[in-house]
C-alpha cells in the first residue's frame, strides 16, 4: 500500500510536470518537430509519447534512439540522425532486448527513479523461452515491446498499461491465441478462453480481484517457470500453500510420480480451473476419484468416506442455518449461534484443504469440531424459536385479558345507559 | 326468588324483580370488569417492569470491547476475541505493543491466529499469512485484514473500529 | 340490604353532609375543582349519524399516551450518539425483556397516532366542527398535527439505520432550496453541514424535549377547549329544528371511550407482537445510498409531489415551488376557521368541503403511486 501511494504520488507529480517538460524539450527537440511535420506513421510515436511514462520521467527520443536533436533545429536531418553522434534509429526485433537494456540493466542509472526498481529483466529474459527462442534466431517470440507497448509504455500500476494485471490474459492472447501466429508453434491457443472462464480469470476479469493471479503469475514474467518447470504444485504453492504442503505429503505425491501425473493438474486441470466442489470428491457422477479408484479398492472406500464427512458437516450446517434464519428473520437476538456458524464454516474450509492429505482421521477430526460448533448453534436457534412461540402466546393471553375488560366494559356501559338515559 | 313466584302478577312484580334481578347481575358485571381490569393491569405492567430491569449483559456499544486485561498477555502472542458477531484478534508483539485486526481472513473468512514462531498473523486454512500492520505477505489472502484501534483504559486493553 | 351496609362505611371514611369526603374537602380548600367536575358532568356528546368520528380525537389522544410511557422506557436505555445509537436499540430489542415489544410498541403506537391524527383532522374538518367558538380549539390541533409530523420525522432517525439516516439527508436537503432561511435552517436541523452524530443528537433533543414540551402545552389546551365547549354539532343537523338527542359525556360516552382505546390497545399489540419493527442496518455515512430509501408514509404524499414538479417553473425552482406551496398550504390549513366565512355565518360551505375532499384525494393518490411505483423512490 505504502509503496503504492509513493508510486502513485510520483506518478502525479510527472504527470503535472510533463507539459512543463515537453514545451521545454519542444524549444530544442528537433525530432519532435519534424515528425509531427511529416505526420502520419512518422507522428505516431511522437503522439504515442504523451502517455508515456519515459517522457514523464524526462527522457525524450535521442535517450533512446541516439543522434542529436539540436543539429536538426535548422532543418538538417542527416545531422540530428548521424550514426556518428550514436543514432540508432529502429533497432531489429532481435536487439530490442539489449535495446531497452541499456538503462534497464544499469541499476545505479534505474534507482534515481525508482529506489525499488528491478534490473534484472534482461538476464531473466534470456533464461525464457522467449528469449531463448529470439537468441536462436526465432524472431516472431514476444520482446520487451510486445508485452510492454512502445511509444506510449505506461507504468506497470497504471490501469491503461498493458501489463497491469486485468490487462495481462489479453496482452498474452495477443499472441497466444492467434491461430494464425501460433501456426509454426506445436501449442495449444486456447489457453486464454479457457483462463477466462476459470475460477481465477473471473475472480481477476470480471470481480476486478486484483489478488487472483494473471497468466504471469504462474509462469513468471520476464523469466519464467514456463511450462515444464520441475513441479506444479510448486508453482500452485506460490498461494495454495497448504494444500501444496499436504499433496506433497500425501501418498498422491508418489503414486503420481510413478504414473507422471501433472499434480494439481491431474484433478484441478490448468489454465480451466474451476471453483473446486464437493461433487469432484467421492464416487458420484462427477467424482474425480473414480476415474483412478476402482470399486472395492482402498482409495475408493476413502474417496466415499472423506465425501460422507463432508457432507455430514455441511447437513448440520445447513440445518442449524436455516433454523438459526429462522430465528433472525422472526426477530430473534442470534449473534452468538452465526458466530458458532461462522465457525463451522471455518472447519468445513479447513476439512476441504485437509482432504489433499487423504488421511481421513486429520478429516474426521477437523469435521467434528465443525459439527459440534453447528450442533450448538442448533440448539441456539431453537431456544430462539422458542423464544418466539413465548411472545406468541403472551399476546395470545393478553389479548384474552383484554377481552374479557371488553366484555365487562360492555355490559358496564349497558348498565349505566339504564341508569343515565340520553337526554 | 323463583320464577315461578312472579307469573301470577307479571306486571306489578316487574319493576321489583328487575331491581333484584339487578342485584347479582351488577355482581356479576362488576366481576368480569374488575377481573379484566387486573389481568389487563398485569399484563401492562409485568413487561414495563421486566423491561426497567438491566440485563446482565450492560454492553450495548459493539464499536469497542475490552478485548483482555493488561498483563493476560505476554510479549509475542496474541488472542482472538468476540467483537460483535465476529471474531477479532488482539496481538502483544515483541515490542510491547498491542495491535488488533478483525480476525476474519480476507480470503475465504477463515479466523487467523497469532503464530509466536512467525511472530505473525496466520490463517489454518489457508497458509495465509499477514504482518503486524494486517498486510496480507504470503498466501492466497488478497487484501489486508481490518485494522482496529486498541486503547489501555485501566485494566481494560479497549479495541475499537478504527 | 346494600344500603345498609354503605352506611357505616361512610361513617368510617369520614363523610359531611353534604356527602363530601374529608380528602375531597381537603382539596377544595387547596384548589376549588368543581367547576371541572361541573364541565364535566354538564358537557353532552350529541347523538347523530356522524357521532362515531367524536371517537377520533381520544382513539389519538390514547396513542399519545402509549408514546409517552413507552418513549420514557426506551429512554432507559437508548444513546443519543452516532456510535452507540444503532447498538442500544439494538440491545433493547435483544437484551432488554421485552425491549422487542416496547420497541415495537413504540414504533407502531407512533404510526396510528399520526393516522388516527389525520382522520381526526379531516372529521373534524367535513363536520365544521371548527366554527365559532371552536376556532382555537382547531388551530391547536392543527399544530399538534405539525408537531406529531415533528416527532415523526425527528425519531425516524434515532435508531440511526441506513433508511433512515439518507431520509434525513433528503428530508433536511430539501430545507435547503428556502430562500435567504434555507441554508440556515439545515445547518440548524443537520447540526452542521452534514448528517453526522450531531444531527442525531440534536434530533434527539427535539423528539424528547422540545417537542413534548410544546406538545404538552398545546394539549392541554387543546382539551381544555374541548371540554370548555362541548362537541360540536355539524351544520346540517343544527339547521334542522329537531332535537337531538345527546349523551351525557360523563359516564356514559367515556366508557365508550374506554372500549375504543381497549380495541385500540388490542389492535396495537397484535401488530407489535407479530410485526415486530425492524431495525434494518445500521447507517454508514460513507456507503453508497441503498435503494428504497423513502421518509415515513406520512410525507410520502409531499416528496412524490416534489418530484412530479418540473426542475423549473417560470425560472422559480421547481423544489421551491413546491415546498412554498406545502409552506402555503400549511398555513391555509391553520387558518380554515377563520377563512371560511360562511360556515362561520351558519351557513353552508360547499367550496371548503370540496377543496377538502379534493385535498384528500391528492394526498391518497400520491401516497399510492408512490407505493405502487417503487422504483420512483
Amino acid at each position: 500500500m505504502q509503496s503504492n501511494t509513493a508510486a502513485f504520488l510520483m506518478l502525479t507529480f510527472w504527470l503535472a510536470m510533463a507539459p512543463a517538460l515537453s514545451a521545454q524539450t519542444g524549444e530544442v527537440n528537433s525530432c519532435v518537430s519534424c515528425h509531427l511535420e511529416e505526420g502520419e506513421e512518422l507522428a505516431v510515436p511522437v503522439e504515442g509519447m504523451r502517455n508515456d511514462v519515459h517522457a514523464q520521467n524526462g527522457l525524450s527520443c535521442a535517450d533512446c534512439h541516439g543522434g542529436d536533436p539540436k543539429a536538426g533545429l535548422d532543418g538538417d536531418m542527416d545531422a540530428a540522425m548521424d550514426p556518428d553522434k550514436g543514432y540508432i534509429g529502429v533497432p531489429s526485433r532481435k536487439d530490442i532486448p539489449t535495446f531497452c537494456a541499456r538503462c534497464h540493466s544499469n541499476t545505479a542509472y534505474m534507482r534515481k527513479f525508482n529506489p525499488r526498481v528491478a534490473s534484472n529483466q534482461l538476464e531473466r529474459y534470456k533464461t525464457s523461452i522467449h528469449g531463448k527462442r529470439l537468441i536462436n534466431g526465432d524472431e516472431k517470440v514476444a520482446t520487451c515491446v510486445d508485452c510492454h507497448g512502445v511509444h506510449g509504455i505506461r507504468a506497470s500500476n497504471d490501469a491503461l498499461s498493458l501489463i497491469y494485471p486485468t490487462n495481462v490474459p489479453s496482452t498474452c492472447g495477443r499472441c497466444h491465441a492467434d491461430a494464425e501466429y501460433m501456426a509454426d508453434y506445436d501449442i495449444p491457443i486456447n489457453q486464454l478462453t479457457s483462463y477466462t472462464k476459470s475460477v481465477h480469470g473471473v475472480a481477476l476479469l470480471d470481480r476486478g480481484d486484483l489478488g487472483a493471479p494473471a497468466c504471469n503469475d504462474c509462469h513468471g514474467n520476464h523469466g519464467a517457470a514456463p511450462p515444464g518447470a520441475p513441479s506444479i504444485a510448486f508453482i500452485c504453492g506460490q498461494c495454495h500453500l497448504n494444500n501444496s504442503e499436504l499433496f506433497f505429503k500425501s501418498p498422491h505425491r508418489v503414486a503420481y510420480e510413478e504414473n507422471d501425473f501433472p499434480e494439481c493438474e491431474t484433478c484441478h486441470d490448468y489454465h480451466d480451473i474451476q471453483h473446486p466442489s464437493d461433487e469432484m470428491l467421492g464416487v458420484g457422477e462427477n467424482s474425480i476419484c473414480i476415474e483412478c479408484h476402482e470399486e472395492d479398492s482402498k482409495g475408493y472406500a476413502t474417496a466415499i468416506a472423506m465425501r460422507n464427512q463432508i457432507e455430514f458437516l455441511k447437513s448440520k450446517m445447513s440445518t442449524a442455518d436455516s433454523l438459526v434464519a429462522l430465528a433472525e428473520r422472526a426477530g430473534m437476538e442470534v449473534s452468538d449461534a452465526l458466530y458458532q456458524l461462522n465457525d463451522a464454516d471455518d472447519a468445513l474450509v479447513k476439512a476441504r484443504t485437509q482432504i489433499h492429505s487423504l488421511d481421513l482421521d486429520n478429516i474426521v477430526n477437523v469435521t467434528n469440531e465443525g459439527v459440534t460448533l453447528a450442533d450448538a448453534a442448533l440448539l441456539a436457534g431453537t431456544n430462539a424459536l422458542s423464544e418466539v412461540q413465548f411472545r406468541r402466546k403472551g399476546l395470545a393471553v393478553s389479548l384474552v385479558f383484554l377481552l374479557i375488560l371488553a366484555v365487562g366494559l360492555y355490559l358496564k356501559i349497558k348498565e349505566i345507559d339504564i341508569k343515565h338515559p340520553l337526554r | 326468588m323463583s320464577s315461578e313466584a312472579q307469573k301470577p302478577e307479571p306486571t306489578k312484580t316487574s319493576d321489583t324483580s328487575q331491581s333484584v334481578d339487578a342485584m347479582p347481575r351488577r355482581r356479576f358485571v362488576n366481576f368480569i370488569l374488575g377481573g379484566g381490569l387486573l389481568t389487563t393491569l398485569g399484563s401492562i405492567v409485568v413487561p414495563l417492569f421486566n423491561f426497567m430491569i438491566p440485563p446482565k449483559i450492560q454492553e450495548a456499544v459493539q464499536n469497542s470491547v475490552v478485548a483482555a486485561k493488561v498483563g493476560e498477555l505476554p510479549r509475542n502472542s496474541g488472542k482472538v476475541f468476540k467483537f460483535g458477531s465476529k471474531p477479532g484478534m488482539l496481538v502483544h508483539n515483541e515490542q510491547g505493543e498491542y495491535k488488533a485486526f478483525s480476525a476474519v481472513c480476507t480470503h475465504l473468512e477463515c479466523t487467523v491466529q497469532y503464530r509466536e514462531d512467525f511472530k505473525h498473523v496466520w490463517c489454518a486454512c489457508h497458509n495465509g499469512h499477514f504482518d503486524l500492520t494486517g498486510k496480507n505477505i504470503i498466501g492466497p489472502p488478497p487484501r489486508p485484514l481490518e485494522v482496529y484501534d486498541v486503547d489501555i483504559s485501566g485494566d481494560d486493553i479497549v479495541v475499537s473500529r478504527v | 340490604m346494600a344500603e345498609v351496609t354503605q352506611e357505616p362505611q361512610r361513617a368510617q371514611a369520614g363523610v359531611n353532609e353534604a356527602g363530601e369526603s374529608k380528602l375531597k374537602l381537603w382539596l377544595k380548600d387547596r384548589y376549588d375543582f368543581s367547576a371541572l367536575g361541573y364541565l364535566i358532568k354538564k358537557k353532552e356528546v350529541p347523538q347523530h349519524r356522524h357521532s362515531i368520528w367524536y371517537y377520533l380525537g381520544g382513539i389519538t389522544l390514547f396513542f399519545f399516551i402509549i408514546q409517552v410511557v413507552t418513549g420514557i422506557m426506551l429512554l432507559l436505555y437508548y444513546r443519543p450518539t452516532a456510535e452507540a445509537a444503532f447498538e442500544s436499540v439494538q440491545f433493547i430489542m435483544t437484551e432488554v425483556k421485552f425491549g422487542w415489544l416496547i420497541r415495537s410498541l413504540h414504533s407502531w403506537s407512533a404510526n396510528l397516532m399520526i393516522g388516527a391524527a389525520f382522520v381526526h383532522m379531516f372529521s373534524v374538518f367535513f363536520m365544521k366542527a371548527y366554527r365559532r367558538p371552536r376556532e382555537l380549539t382547531w388551530v391547536s390541533g392543527v399544530l399538534l398535527l405539525f408537531l406529531s409530523l415533528g416527532f415523526g420525522f425527528s425519531g425516524y432517525l434515532l435508531p440511526w439505520n441506513e433508511l433512515a439516516y439518507f431520509a434525513t439527508k433528503v428530508g433536511t436537503e430539501i430545507v435547503a432550496v428556502v430562500p435567504f432561511v434555507g441554508d440556515f435552517f439545515l445547518k440548524f436541523l443537520r447540526g452542521g453541514e452534514d448528517v453526522t452524530g450531531a444531527t442525531l443528537t440534536r434530533l434527539f433533543g427535539f423528539h424528547v424535549a422540545v417537542l413534548p414540551m410544546i406538545c404538552t402545552i398545546l394539549l392541554m389546551a387543546h382539551l381544555l377547549f374541548v371540554q370548555k365547549q362541548g362537541m360540536s354539532v355539524p351544520p346540517q343537523f343544527e339547521r334542522n329544528d329537531t332535537k337531538l338527542k345527546a349523551m351525557p359525556f360523563f359516564p356514559n360516552f367515556l366508557l365508550r371511550d374506554l372500549l375504543g382505546w381497549i380495541v385500540a390497545l388490542a389492535v396495537l399489540i397484535a401488530a407489535a407482537a407479530i410485526f415486530p419493527w425492524e431495525l434494518g442496518v445500521k447507517a454508514d455515512p460513507f456507503a453508497p445510498a441503498p435503494s428504497g430509501i423513502k421518509p415515513e408514509w406520512f410525507f410520502v404524499f409531499m416528496f412524490q409531489t416534489l418530484k412530479y414538479i418540473p426542475a423549473k417553473v417560470l425560472f422559480i425552482d421547481g423544489e421551491l415551488l413546491g415546498i412554498l406551496a406545502f409552506g402555503v398550504g400549511g398555513g391555509l390549513l391553520v387558518a380554515v376557521p377563520f377563512l371560511d366565512k360562511n360556515a362561520r355565518l351558519g351557513k353552508s360551505s360547499k367550496l371548503f368541503t370540496i377543496a377538502g375532499i379534493v385535498v384528500l384525494i391528492y394526498m391518497i393518490a400520491m401516497t399510492l403511486v408512490a407505493y405502487l411505483l417503487p422504483q420512483t423512490f
